[in-house]
């Protein structure tokens, strides 16, 4: 064992060892998780005020109890989602956290660990290193956030904010972005919950660091 | 409050009675969150009680509040809402309301007057004539419901900047308040009501403004969510003291700007 693998074992039993998920990443994970549950079930039955599609969301799955509610929770809410978005996206470009663990992401390495990942041969075993699944997901993810910030404040605005309902192709489209940028992130949130149950020390690694 | 017990110029009395009754907030409604099912997924989430709503619906309103404000900060006086052709109109333009059409108030032109009250050098009533008599303005700008919806409509009236400077309003001060045939209410900013766009409208698609929209006057605030767009309006006073309105006093945001 090499005199470096022997200080790191040292470190790691002293609990010293560098974090997986530093401090400022599981606090805004967290908050960020609370937020965007209250901003999907109060955003859930505001939708049902006036459903774009031909179904309306179970009542006790939706935050709020009936319209007014639900906008209440919904633009305090919004409070702590833009402000811990923002947080988290200047410390991921200021660290260099987002190019280090989200980038390059290669087409090839998407195929090859889709087919890992769906035939089960996917590793977790070093979890401070992401996966091009991972990667896709999680980058992905970022991007929808902003696309579902920028296209509720065009619905949420659209005379002081006219330029960006503009760019969403006007209030009635952007209700749509709206709507399917949610649909993405509910998604992603149900593979992401799924793969933090199916490994367990991923889960535990968002709580303490490790 | 005296004023609202002064007979309303063209309306049946009877019928206004009528409507008092559905007025009466549903016993459901009077908290905003109601009981358990109101945070579903947060409260199995996180097992927190706070369903006990007190102190959650305290920090909402106070979140509100502070929206109210954000909201005055980005008002433009100058910023005008989008407009259409005649083209993009929404046809037929939905009628709305928190009673049926049939229910809606039917108020008698020849008898109505608008009254004028609070922070103004001229209280004399307004007749539709007097009114009609006004320069008029037309706009084509979409309405946006609080429920999420839109519709593109027609509006021709009295800019409601020019009306205020008619009648000698003092526009120092904080509000304009509207009281309507149904009894329904509305509390507008005085910067909202100083807008180019805010209008005193008489006419929908360059016809009468027909009972289903309001007659005889609805105030047409394109910038604000179309439940603080008041319809049947019998009285407008300048004041300074926020006298809330029918929905804000149930929890939708004062200021609700577009």
């Amino acid at each position: 064992m090499s005199a470096a693998s022997e200080q790191i074992d040292a470190r790691i039993s002293e609990g010293r060892a560098p974090a997986i998920h530093p401090a400022w990443v599981r606090v805004t994970h967290w908050i960020n998780a609370l937020a965007m549950i209250v901003m999907i079930g109060s955003g859930w039955q505001i939708y049902n005020a006036s459903p774009l599609f031909n179904f309306a969301f179970p009542g006790a799955i939706t935050i709020g109890g009936w319209l007014a509610g639900a906008l209440l929770w919904h633009f305090a809410a919004m409070w702590v989602l833009a402000v811990n978005g923002l947080v988290y996206l200047v410390l991921g470009l200021a660290t260099g956290r987002f190019s280090r663990k989200l980038l390059p992401i290669t087409p090839g390495a998407v195929v090859s660990d889709t087919k890992a990942a769906l035939t089960g041969h996917l590793s977790h075993k070093d979890l401070s290193v992401y996966n091009a699944v991972q990667k896709l997901l999680y980058l992905g993810v970022i991007i929808t956030a902003i696309v579902i910030i920028l296209s509720g404040l065009s619905i949420w605005k659209p005379v002081q904010f006219q330029a960006f309902t503009a760019v969403f192709g006007g209030y009635e489209t952007a209700r749509y972005v709206h709507f399917f940028a949610m649909a993405t992130i509910v998604a992603f949130l149900v593979i992401h919950v799924v793969m933090a149950l199916l490994v367990p020390r991923s889960l535990r690694a968002m709580v303490t660091g490790r | 409050m005296a004023r609202f017990r002064k007979p309303i110029p063209g309306v049946d009395a009877k019928h206004l009675i009528r409507e008092a009754g559905l007025l009466l907030p549903d016993p459901s409604r009077r908290l905003f969150l109601r009981g358990a099912a109101s945070l579903g997924a947060l409260t199995l989430l996180t097992g927190c009680e706070l369903t006990d709503s007190d102190s959650a619906e305290h920090l909402l309103r106070y979140v509100s509040r502070f929206n109210d404000r954000v909201q005055a900060l980005l008002f433009s006086r100058t910023t005008l809402a989008p407009t259409y052709t005649e083209a993009d109109i929404t046809k037929p333009f939905p009628f709305n309301g928190y009673y049926s059409e049939d229910e809606a108030p039917d108020v008698d032109g020849d008898d109505w007057k608008l009254e004028i009250g609070g922070m103004v050098e001229n209280k004399k009533p307004w007749t539709l004539a007097e009114l009609n008599a006004l320069p008029q303005e037309k706009q084509i700008t979409r309405h946006v419901c609080v429920e999420g919806w839109s519709a593109i409509g027609s509006w021709t009236g009295v800019r409601l900047s020019e009306f205020l400077k008619r009648i000698g309003a003092d526009t120092r001060a904080k509000y304009v308040w509207f009281q309507c045939a149904e009894g329904y209410s509305n509390t507008i900013d005085m910067p909202t009501a100083l807008h180019p766009q805010t209008q005193l409208s008489l006419q929908f698609a360059d016809k009468v403004l027909p009972r289903s929209y309001g007659f005889p006057m609805k105030c047409r605030i394109p910038t604000k969510l179309g439940f603080k767009n008041p319809k049947y309006i019998t009285a407008l006073y300048v004041q300074n003291n926020d006298a809330g309105g029918y929905w804000e006093n149930q929890g939708y945001n004062w200021f609700s700007g577009l």
